[in-house]
């Protein structure tokens, strides 16, 4: 990698190339960027894009179940490819949704503290409600 | 105009007319535009479908749970104020989901013209509006079976 050996010192005669932007201070405290502060973003698109066919099919088969009883709303899911579209729509959303949730807490909580902890309050209940909500898919696909 | 710094606040607003800005633009005097006005939308939307996915959750536990219980939940969809949250969470949900769409463009580097922006916010505002109304009309029509 250009990086590691842009940090060597050069060798007696080359000319000194700087291709690393930061201090070796800097780089040896870990001080910056930790690699992963775009993780968050990331994961918010890629649930974002995950949802997009899963919501589609989501309204469709709602459409195609109102008006339906328990026994027939409970073979719609006891079939495979619905129960495992329905756990990948829920997980998506669940996961999604507390990642937009925290970033908005992030905006309007200025005090440390209470952002922390509302961020774990929506985390834990985005877990609970997906756990929830996985279970009773599992319930209707396997019991 | 009495103050002498009024004179540095004329601008050209974000469509190229010459006005007078406010000193310290916030919510309370800044003229509602589409763009920052669909913007506030994607996250009120967003807030509003994930407290509606408590409607979902319940659904799914309650058709895990049994008859019973999913009779519960239908009755409760079926009356007026189940209906209304049904009816906002399906409007909240796509207007985020066209709005995500409008996003992800930009994020793919799509769309960044004020053009482009402003048609897109008006597409956004239309499929909402269609999608809502077209999946009601499906519903009410199959409802009775």
């Amino acid at each position: 990698m250009s990086t590691s050996t842009s940090n060597r010192a050069p060798a007696a005669g080359a000319p000194a190339t700087i291709n690393v932007r930061r201090s070796q201070l800097g780089r040896v405290r870990g001080a910056g960027s930790a690699q992963s502060g775009v993780h968050h973003w990331y994961v918010e698109r890629a649930t974002a894009i995950a949802l997009v066919p899963l919501t589609i099919w989501f309204i469709i088969s709602i459409l195609r179940l109102v008006g339906s009883s328990q026994p027939a709303v409970a073979h719609w899911a006891g079939n495979p490819i619905n129960a495992a579209l329905l756990l990948a729509l829920v997980a998506m959303t669940f996961h999604h949704m507390q990642l937009g949730l925290q970033v908005v807490l992030e905006d309007y909580v200025p005090d440390r503290k209470r952002l922390m902890s509302y961020v774990l309050l929506i985390k834990g209940a985005a877990l609970l409600l997906g756990l929830i909500a996985a279970i009773s898919v599992l319930k209707l696909a396997l019991v | 105009m009495q103050d002498i710094r009024d004179a540095l606040l004329i601008a050209p607003n974000s469509e190229g007319t010459l006005v007078q800005r406010p000193l310290s633009p916030h919510l309370q005097v800044y003229a509602p535009q589409i763009t920052s006005v669909l913007s506030i939308m994607s996250r009120v939307t967003g807030i509003a479908t994930s407290i509606g996915t408590l409607v979902l959750v319940w659904w799914l536990a309650a058709a895990a749970s049994g008859p019973s219980a999913f009779a519960r939940v239908q009755g409760f969809l079926g009356s007026w104020i189940g209906l209304f949250v049904l009816f906002g969470w399906t409007a909240s949900l796509f207007y985020h989901f066209f709005g995500g769409l409008r996003h992800l463009a930009w994020d793919a580097g799509y769309g960044y013209s004020l053009e482009a922006t402003h048609r897109s916010g008006w597409a956004a505002i239309i499929a909402t509006v269609v999608a809502t109304i077209l999946v009601w009309v499906i519903g009410v029509a199959v409802w009775p079976r």
